[in-house]
C-alpha cells in the first residue's frame, strides 16, 4: 500500500493545525501523523521542522527515541507480542519460537511479502491473562500454542 | 417485569479473552428471545481468572458467573441467568466470592461495580464527595489531610505524597501544574489501567484535588500507548466532567479552576521515570534529567510540578470522603493504607488485590493465588515490576510492607508480582533483566546505556559455561556499579532482579568448569 505525497502532504497538514505549532506538540503530532498513515513519511521532517521550529535533527532524535514510531509502512497486519517476564512465566518464549518459525522473520522485521509485522513489546497490561499479543490493534490474552496457530491460520500464514 | 440488567466488563484484559464476543452474544440471544436487557459495560471485578465474569442483579445484589465463553450463553438463558437462575458455571454472589470478601477495596471500591461511563453512577456511589469536602477546606488543610493519612507514592519510589504536595504549595510560581503518571510500564503491573478504565472519573477527583492543594491550575495525564482503551475512556470522562462543572473555570462555583489534558507515550519505559516523563511531555526524547533540581521546585516547563502516580492521586478521595484517621488505620509500621496488589504470571488465581500492607508474600501467592497455574512447585516470584527481586519461597514469609522488602533487598514497587513454576531458568531471567535494561535504558548515563549491554555479554558466557566463577565475579562488580553510579532507577535497579537470581538459584548460575555445582533445587 503507498500514499501519495498528495496524501500524506494533507495529513502532515491537518496534524499540525489540529495541535498548537510548540516545540512540546511534536508528540502529538507525530502520534497524529501515524495513525492516519501508520508511519512517518520523509516528508513530514522539513514541514515539522519548520512549523514547530525544531531542526531535522531534533526531530530524527525524538522519532529514534521512542519505540512506537516508524519511517516505513508497516506490514498490511501488525503483530505485537510481549515479551515480558509475566507472559514468559506462562510460555510466552515458546510463543516467541513459534511466530519466528512461521513467519521466518525475527522481531522489527516485515515479512518478504508485506504481509506481517513483527514486533516486540513490554507488558500490555494483560498480565494477568498471559501471555498476551496485539494483532492489527486488538488484544488477546491466555495464547497458547493451538490458540496462537488459529490467530496466524487467520492470516493465512503457512504453517 | 423489569428489565433485567447483565454487566459484562469491558475491560480489556477480559475483553482479551473474550468478553465483546460475550457481550454480543448475549445482545443477539436476548434478541431472538425478545427479552429486554441492559447491557452495563462495566470494568473489571479483578478476578481475571473467571473472566469474562457477568453479573446480573438478583434480590438487589449482583449474582456472578464465569468464565463465561460465547457458546455458553444460550444454556444460560435457558437457565433463566437474567434472574440469577442456577446453572454450572454461576458463582454466588459475586461480593461472597472469598477472592473478593477477603479484600479491603479503598481505592478500588468502584471498579467493576459502576459503570464508568456514567457520571451519574459515580456520583450515586459516593463520587466527588472527597472533591467537594477539598473545596471547603483551605488549601493547606488539604495538604496536611493527605501528609496525616500516611499516603507514600504508589509508582514504586513511596515518597510521602503530602510532603511532595507541601513542596509545591509552598513554592511560588504563576503556574504549577499536576502531572499524572500512567506511564505504568512494569511487567506484571495493571492496576493503574484497570482503575482508568474501570473508575475514570475518580483519576479526575484526585487530579482536581491535587491541583486544588498545591494551587495548580493545568494538569496533564501522560498515558502509555499500549492503554488505548483507557485513553478512550479517559477522553470520553473528561468530557462529561467539564460539561457537569466539575472540572474547567470555577469548579462547582468554587472560584476555582483546573484543565485536564491527556497525553499519550510512545513506547519507552524510562518515560515512566518522572523526569523523563516531563522530557517527553516538552517534546523531546524521555532522557531523564540530573535531580536537583526536583520537579516539586522545576518541573513542567522549569515550573513547580507533582508528579504522582495513578493509584495514589485516586487515593485521594476516599483519604478527603473517609479521614486521614481512617485510611491510616490500614497498613503496618510506616506502610500506612492500602496497596491495589497485582498477581499474575504462573498463578491459578490470577487478579487483583486490594488489601492493607502487612499481609505476607506467601498468603498473596498461595491464599489467593492458589498456587501456580501449572500444577508445577512454585520457585520463585519477582515483585515490583522487571527492576524488582526474585523471591524464593523461603523468603515468602516476607510481609509485603515497604521496609520489610527493602530489608531483603528488595521492593514491592507498583505492588506487582509475577509467579514463576519449577521449570523457569533462573539464569536466563537474570540475562533477561539486563537485555530489558540495555533495550529501554535512556542513554543518557554510562552505567546503564552500557553496563546493561556488557551485563546480557556477562550472562551469556556463563550460561554458556565459559569461566563461570570469574565472570560472575565480574558481573556483581559490574552490578555494583550500575547500582551506584547510575542516574535513575532504570540502571540503578535492574541488578535487583539480576543479584536476587544470583543469590537464592546459584544453582542455575552453576556450570560444568565449577568446583561444586550444585544440583538445582
Amino acid at each position: 500500500m503507498t500514499i501519495s505525497e498528495n496524501e500524506q502532504q494533507r495529513v502532515i497538514d491537518w496534524a499540525l493545525r489540529e495541535n498548537a505549532c510548540t516545540p512540546e506538540a511534536l508528540l502529538p503530532v507525530l502520534h497524529a501523523i501515524q495513525d492516519a498513515l501508520q508511519y512517518i513519511p520523509e516528508l513530514a521532517f522539513d514541514a515539522l521542522a519548520h512549523a514547530l521550529n525544531l531542526s531535522r535533527a531534533d526531530i530524527f532524535g525524538v522519532i529514534s527515541f521512542y519505540s512506537d514510531f516508524r519511517l516505513q509502512p508497516p506490514g498490511r497486519h501488525l503483530l505485537r507480542l510481549c515479551r515480558a517476564e509475566a507472559c514468559q512465566a506462562m510460555g510466552g518464549r515458546s510463543l516467541e519460537a513459534e511466530v519466528r518459525r512461521r513467519l521466518q522473520i525475527e522481531f522489527h522485521a516485515t515479512t518478504d511479502d508485506g504481509h506481517v509485522t513483527l514486533e516486540p513489546v513490554y507488558c500490555l497490561g494483560a498480565c494477568a491473562c498471559a501471555p498476551a499479543l496485539t494483532l492489527d490493534g486488538s488484544l488477546h490474552g491466555r495464547v497458547d500454542l493451538a490458540r496462537l496457530s488459529v490467530l496466524l491460520d487467520q492470516l493465512e500464514i503457512p504453517r | 417485569m423489569t428489565t433485567a440488567t447483565v454487566y459484562v466488563p469491558g475491560d480489556s484484559g477480559a475483553i482479551a479473552v473474550g468478553a465483546e464476543e460475550v457481550a454480543r452474544a448475549i445482545v443477539g440471544e436476548s434478541d431472538s428471545r425478545n427479552i429486554a436487557i441492559n447491557l452495563v459495560r462495566n470494568g473489571s471485578r479483578g478476578l481475571y481468572w473467571l473472566e469474562p465474569m457477568i453479573e446480573v442483579v438478583r434480590e438487589g445484589r449482583r449474582y456472578a458467573y464465569g468464565p463465561v465463553k460465547t457458546d455458553d450463553i444460550a444454556g444460560l438463558f435457558d437457565a433463566d441467568f437474567l434472574r440469577g437462575g442456577d446453572h454450572p458455571l454461576a458463582l454466588g454472589w459475586t461480593e461472597d466470592i472469598p477472592y473478593l470478601r477477603e479484600q479491603e477495596r479503598l481505592t478500588f471500591r468502584r471498579v467493576g461495580v459502576v459503570d464508568p461511563r456514567s457520571l451519574s453512577d459515580f456520583i450515586a456511589h459516593d463520587g466527588f464527595t472527597g472533591l467537594r469536602r477539598a473545596l471547603a477546606l483551605a488549601p493547606s488543610a488539604i495538604v496536611d489531610e493527605v501528609i496525616t493519612s500516611g499516603l507514600r507514592g504508589r509508582g514504586g519510589a513511596a515518597f510521602p505524597t503530602g510532603i511532595k504536595w507541601r513542596t509545591v504549595a509552598e513554592t511560588v510560581s504563576v503556574q504549577k501544574y499536576v502531572v499524572c503518571n500512567a506511564d505504568e510500564g512494569d511487567s506484571g503491573t495493571f492496576a493503574d489501567r484497570m482503575l482508568m478504565e474501570g473508575d475514570p472519573f475518580l483519576l479526575i477527583e484526585g487530579l482536581t484535588i491535587a491541583g486544588i492543594a498545591v494551587g495548580a491550575t493545568r494538569g496533564i495525564i501522560y498515558i502509555r500507548s499500549e492503554y488505548p482503551h483507557a485513553e478512550r475512556m479517559l477522553q470520553q470522562a473528561i468530557m462529561v466532567a467539564s460539561e457537569a462543572g466539575y472540572l474547567g473555570i470555577d469548579i462547582l462555583c468554587s472560584g476555582r479552576s483546573f484543565m485536564l489534558e491527556i497525553r499519550r507515550g510512545a513506547g519507552a519505559y524510562v518515560c515512566g521515570e518522572e523526569t523523563a516523563l516531563l522530557e517527553s511531555l516538552e517534546g523531546r526524547r524521555g532522557q531523564v534529567r540530573f535531580k536537583p533540581p526536583l520537579p516539586a521546585h522545576k518541573g513542567l516547563f522549569g515550573q513547580p510540578t507533582v508528579v504522582n502516580n495513578v493509584i495514589s492521586l485516586a487515593t485521594v478521595p476516599v483519604i478527603l470522603q473517609r479521614g486521614a484517621a481512617f485510611y491510616a488505620e490500614f497498613g503496618r509500621g510506616r506502610s500506612r493504607g492500602t496497596q491495589p496488589f497485582q498477581l499474575s504470571g504462573n498463578v491459578r488465581r490470577g487478579g487483583l488485590i486490594e488489601k492493607a500492607f502487612g499481609l505476607t508474600l506467601g498468603e498473596l501467592i498461595f491464599d489467593w493465588g492458589g498456587g501456580t497455574a501449572t500444577g508445577n512447585a512454585v520457585r520463585a516470584a519477582q515483585v515490583g515490576g522487571p527492576l524488582g527481586a526474585y523471591l524464593p519461597t523461603l523468603h515468602f514469609d516476607t510481609p509485603l510492607d515497604y521496609e520489610a522488602f527493602a530489608a531483603r533487598s528488595a521492593m514491592i514497587g507498583h505492588g506487582g508480582v509475577v509467579v514463576f513454576d519449577s521449570t523457569v531458568d533462573m539464569a536466563e531471567m537474570a540475562r533477561f533483566a539486563m537485555e530489558f535494561c540495555a533495550v529501554e535504558s535512556c542513554g543518557k548515563c554510562t552505567p546503564c546505556r552500557i553496563g546493561s549491554v556488557r551485563g546480557r555479554e556477562l550472562i551469556d558466557r556463563i550460561i554458556a559455561g565459559d569461566d563461570v566463577v570469574r565472570n560472575i565475579e565480574t558481573l556483581r562488580d559490574l552490578c555494583d556499579t550500575m547500582m551506584e553510579a547510575s542516574l535513575c532507577a532504570l540502571g540503578g535497579m535492574a541488578p535487583l532482579p539480576v543479584l536476587s537470581a544470583l543469590e537464592y538459584f546459584s544453582a542455575d548460575f552453576a556450570r560444568d568448569d565449577m568446583p561444586e555445582a550444585a544440583q538445582r533445587d
